[in-house]
């Protein structure tokens, strides 16, 4: 389910809008995640804090959506943005691919919490398939 | 049996009874429609579900959500049996409506971001959890009955 060039312009459109508040949207898909979905604290036994909010959630929430924010930016060649995360992700970190699909559901939860009028269905498939084919390009080096 | 504690009962219970069953049903309906087209083939007798506009303007779109709103209602009001509660719906979701499970799925999804819209701040995660966690359980007992 590729992205058309609407795909595109709407989900750009929609990061022009979100901007401001691109990093409270990490830490609280990445809080919410950890709470939802508690299996997926097993990747941050390292962490002392793994309640919404703690510092290090947050952290990791804006670098997140650091991430997820310039693969917007290089929306047209999102295999070449990701091809460095994506090695990353498959050889040190090794996140079970069906865990992109549950932030992504967060991040989307989020972002329709925060901007309740701008999220419209339109602009939700936009944003799914966008989230989609991102967590299809980070899981592109796995095997 | 599922167990449910306090929190979670008290949670599903609240947000249900604040509920417009019409006005989130086709807001949710709609939405699935429209973010997952291919559960569209469900609805060949709707008519007009050309477009995002025609999908949300088309009436049978609207009153369905409803009727799926008011079926979720027969949960929240069996909670500690939703398993049997909805042996009927299962058959008939199975035997006659011929529905491919997953789409429950995507349509819960459709249902919490709704919710989530609605609620703003006060869907927190605890409460999100809740949520979710009632649909799953709801999506299971539906399931139940297809072989």
């Amino acid at each position: 389910m590729s992205l058309t060039t609407k795909d595109m312009s709407v989900v750009k459109a929609l990061w022009g809008k979100i901007s401001s508040k691109v990093d409270e949207i990490g830490a609280e898909a990445l809080g919410r995640m950890l709470v939802v979905y508690p299996q997926t604290k097993t990747y941050f036994s390292h962490w002392a804090d793994l309640s919404p909010g703690s510092a290090q959630v947050k952290k990791h929430g804006k670098t997140i959506m650091g991430a997820v924010s310039d693969a917007v930016s290089k929306i047209d060649d999102l295999p070449s943005a990701l091809s460095q995360l994506s090695e990353l992700h498959a050889s040190k970190l090794r996140v079970d691919p069906a865990n992109f699909k549950i932030l992504a559901h967060n991040i989307i939860v989020v972002t329709a919490m925060l901007f309740p009028a701008d999220f419209t269905p339109e602009v939700h498939v936009s944003l799914d398939k966008f989230l989609q084919n991102l967590a299809w390009c980070l899981a592109e080096r796995y095997r | 049996m599922v167990e449910w504690t306090e929190f979670e009962r008290a949670t599903i219970q609240d947000i249900f009874s604040k509920m417009d069953y019409e006005s989130v049903g086709h807001n949710a309906l709609t939405r699935c429609l429209v973010v997952y087209p291919w559960t569209q083939r469900y609805f060949a007798k709707f008519g007009n579900l050309y477009n995002a506009a025609a999908i949300a303007g088309n009436p049978l779109v609207a009153a369905h959500g409803a009727v799926v709103l008011r079926g979720l209602d027969k949960a929240v009001k069996n909670m500690d049996n939703i398993k049997a509660a909805y042996a009927e719906l299962s058959v008939l979701h199975s035997e006659k409506l011929h529905v491919d499970p997953d789409n429950f799925r995507l349509l819960a999804d459709c249902l919490t971001i709704v919710v989530a819209a609605r609620l703003g701040s006060g869907f927190t995660p605890d409460v999100q959890a809740a949520f979710q966690k009632f649909l799953a359980v709801v999506i299971s007992a539906l399931t139940k009955q297809y072989h």
